[in-house]
């Protein structure tokens, strides 16, 4: 009897050890977030960093001054609050306390003002230019700095939401020097574990994150695969938890599969069609270039709802300036126009080439190329004899830059605040200027634009340029993309926010 | 001997020199201004500048060889701008990425290139032989990116028993590595065993036919012992010639496989390379792979020169 009582109590004190370990074993077990990018991050240094995978990955790594919500509000996140001066030239910021970087070092205003030097002042930051208005920055206490400009600016605080606002270690940036992108040490929720290129970027829980509560993962691992197909397949066996840039043929097939989600977002940049309109040949000898009558019929030749469906299987929203429909700040007196082939005909008789010949230079993209086909067909009812020329992106970018070209599909990635996706395209002289387009009037009214902060009258000025430009059409504007994002339907607390990246705060496996 | 030696290693230097300059001017011909691929989206006029200085590219192209050259010399391949990390270390660590990829495709091709040659050979006419035939076809037919797809999708979305693409390193993880490996392996292999196939087969009738072989019949050898002990070793010293020449065709064809599976190797980092306008990143994997086919002829060379006592004369 006593051995039986002694077996029993061997085997509950086995059992129990074995529930504690197997729990203990529960408890250590990694939960990893496994995301999969379109493309290979650049340098991930927040100062020179260059492409729109990169931000996904700061995302997780490097915390900004601000953030973005789903409207496109601005909200705090290392800082807890803002006060411009009277005169609009400067903006005081309070920063969160008890914030450190991971190296342990702490995030004050100190840290802000090296952080904002930094970008401004690196050679080759390409930060420099959405900083340009910032003359200086000053230490006002340890939680407060005050950025001095020189002239009021109004995309300011939405810079800061993105790379300009994103602070990393002082001390680490010093003491690595231009290699800082090969190990960044920043503020974010998670740090820098490893890099293997074309492959993985690993990161891992930082304990001392201001708001650890929101983070339930213990690591993010961010892998580049290209193929999109390759990519879905990654997500449907398993390997990948989340994917961005599903394509849009894909959409229909992982729709009935309900193990995934599907979250789609109307971007905040737009797919257009530049005309060169003003950087010399072939732009001046060419009828699209030199006469904005033939630009309007080209206009008026799109059934952009019909494009949207063929070229982009429904997932874009038809649009018609450099914001979406959708934003506050589209310009509400100058809507879509409808397809008229007749009133396009009689605009090319008016302009004495009933029949002009186009070339449509076009990136080697299989959606720039869908895209150019549809709008080949269609502009040719109206009568457009549309040559299309596919080009390599990096060169076709080259040939634009240069002005040899007639017209050109390119897509714009976006900025949050409309002057990022207007100013540079449009100013007179502008980087991003393909079109050569220069009206004094617009160029006066989009710096009128960039230096009122009140939202009412800055929706009044765009409405005067959005019709002014409509007279000359540089650009035609066509739509705007969804982002679409795939995921396990285990995966909760993603946020929508339209400039497509994946905020890793809240979000949990369930 | 030293004096072939010589002889041979005086000419290396002239040809390599003749590649740099090879590699460096084709690279100029790129459409395409690299300081703009380079500025990113913003397109900052400060930023072209600065690059443009950095890489001295607004410099006259003998300078700018002379620059690249003498980092070459020192060792130095330069750094990729993309992700700033010295090229010397990428290419070390895609290399075996790479060269793993190529091995076990090459073995793949090998079994099943000379079991189905064997087979269709010893069963010449039969339905195997057609079947056999059917499967060379097939296999130089395929496009590799296209069975690439649909094995992953049978594979790993379907099935959900390898994984449908990424690396694991052997050194880590052995069964992950063999399992993220061989569907790229395969798709790699396939049309290579076909060629292999066709060769086998027709190199194994030519000796089932020969004297020694009905000789052997004659003498009441077992047919298994004659076909795989007597006909097929002789049979196979073309196909192995084929075999080791294949593996630098295999090495050229990963590019595509590595795309497609992603695969983090040699291919993928020089097509992402000349894609972004990473000149350095090209320069240095072209003048590395030159360097490394102009060692191995080399090496070949000496090995005849040993093993043929008529050259040594």
């Amino acid at each position: 009897m006593r051995r039986t009582v002694r077996l029993m109590r061997r085997t509950l004190l086995s059992c129990l050890l074995a529930v504690l370990v197997s729990a203990a074993g529960g408890a250590l077990a990694q939960s990893t977030l496994r995301i999969g990018l379109a493309e290979d991050p650049d340098v991930l240094d927040p100062t020179l960093a260059r492409t729109f995978v990169g931000r996904i990955v700061f995302a997780g790594l490097c915390d900004k001054l601000f953030d973005l919500d789903e409207k496109l509000n601005i909200v705090p996140q290392l800082a807890t609050s803002y006060e411009w001066s009277t005169d609009n030239k400067a903006l005081t910021i309070k920063l969160r306390p008890g914030v450190s970087f991971h190296d342990g070092e702490k995030m004050d205003a100190a840290a802000v003002k090296f952080n904002l030097e930094r970008h401004k002042n690196t050679a080759g930051s390409t930060r420099r230019s959405e900083l340009a208005p910032v003359a200086s920055v000053d230490v006002v206490d340890p939680l407060t700095v005050r950025l001095n400009l020189s002239a009021p600016f109004a995309p300011l605080l939405t810079v800061l939401t993105d790379r300009s606002g994103m602070m990393v270690s002082p001390k680490a940036a010093a003491a690595a020097g231009e290699k800082f992108g090969a190990k960044p040490v920043c503020s974010g929720p998670f740090r820098f574990v490893e890099r293997v290129a074309q492959d993985r970027i690993v990161l891992e829980r930082f304990p001392g994150y201001w708001n650890k509560d929101a983070i339930h993962f213990d690591r993010v691992v961010y892998q580049p695969i290209v193929d999109a197909t390759v990519r879905l397949a990654n997500l449907r066996s398993g390997q990948l938890d989340f994917i961005e840039r599903l394509a849009g043929s894909d959409v229909a097939g992982l729709k009935s599969d309900r193990r995934f989600k599907i979250d789609r977002i109307v971007e905040i940049g737009y797919q257009g069609i530049y005309f060169n309109v003003g950087k010399g040949e072939p732009g001046d000898k060419s009828p699209v270039g030199r006469d904005p009558r033939v630009r309007e019929a080209f206009e008026l030749a799109l059934d952009r709802a019909a494009l949207v469906k063929v070229a982009m299987d429904g997932e874009a929203q038809p649009g018609n300036q450099w914001v979406p429909p959708s934003n506050r700040y589209y310009a509400k007196n100058v809507p879509i126009p409808k397809r008229d082939v007749a009133k396009a005909k009689a605009l090319l008789a008016a302009a004495g080439v009933p029949n002009p010949s186009v070339t449509l230079m076009t990136p080697t993209t299989s959606d720039a190329q869908r895209i150019a086909q549809v709008v080949q067909s269609m502009a040719k009812e109206a009568g457009f004899d549309i040559k299309i020329q596919s080009t390599e992106f990096a060169s076709s970018l080259s040939l634009a830059d240069k002005g040899q070209y007639e017209a050109y599909v390119l897509a714009w990635s976006g900025r949050a605040d409309p002057d990022g996706n207007l100013q540079a395209h449009l100013g007179c002289k502008a980087p991003l200027n393909y079109s050569g387009y220069c009206n004094k009037e617009v160029d006066e009214l989009i710096n009128q634009s960039r230096t009122t902060l009140d939202p009412v009258q800055r929706v009044k000025l765009y409405e005067q340029i959005a019709a002014r430009v409509d007279k000359d059409r540089p650009i035609v504007f066509i739509f705007h993309r969804h982002w679409l994002w795939a995921h396990s339907a285990k995966l909760t607390g993603l946020r929508t926010v339209p400039d497509g990246l994946v905020r890793v705060q809240g979000l949990r496996m369930n | 001997m030293l004096k072939y030696l010589l002889q041979r290693l005086a000419t290396i230097v002239p040809t390599l020199a003749f590649v740099s300059i090879l590699i460096f001017g084709l690279q100029q011909l790129l459409p395409g201004d690299p300081a703009l691929a380079l500025a990113g989206e913003e397109r900052d006029e400060e930023v072209i500048r600065y690059l443009r200085q950095k890489f001295h590219l607004d410099e006259p192209l003998p300078l700018r060889y002379w620059y690249w050259l003498s980092g070459v010399l020192h060792g130095d391949l330069g750094d990729s701008v993309r992700i700033q990390r010295p090229v010397t270390d990428l290419i070390l660590e895609k290399l075996p990425v790479t060269l793993q990829l190529a091995a076990m495709a090459i073995v793949i091709a090998l079994v099943i290139g000379i079991t189905a040659g064997v087979i269709a050979a010893v069963k010449k006419d039969t339905a195997w032989d057609y079947a056999a035939n059917v499967f060379a076809l097939w296999g130089l037919s395929t496009p590799n990116f296209w069975l690439g797809i649909l094995l992953i999708l049978l594979f790993a979305v379907q099935l959900g028993w390898l994984p449908a693409s990424g690396y694991v390193s052997p050194f880590e993880d052995l069964k992950g590595s063999l399992a993220a490996m061989i569907m790229p392996a395969f798709v790699l292999g396939n049309a290579f065993a076909a060629v292999l196939m066709r060769h086998t087969r027709s190199a194994m009738l030519q000796v089932l036919s020969s004297d020694y072989v009905r000789t052997a019949r004659a003498k009441g050898l077992d047919e298994r012992v004659v076909v795989l002990k007597h006909a097929l070793r002789n049979a196979l010293i073309p196909v192995i010639t084929l075999g080791a020449l294949g593996l630098g065709e295999l090495l050229g064809g990963a590019v595509l496989t590595e795309q497609v599976f992603t695969i983090p190797g040699f291919g993928k980092l020089i097509v992402d390379a000349v894609f972004n306008r990473d000149y350095s990143v090209v320069q240095g994997v072209v003048l590395f792979t030159a360097t490394v086919y102009i060692t191995l002829n080399l090496l070949a060379d000496l090995a005849y020169f040993l093993v043929n006592p008529r050259m040594r004369h």
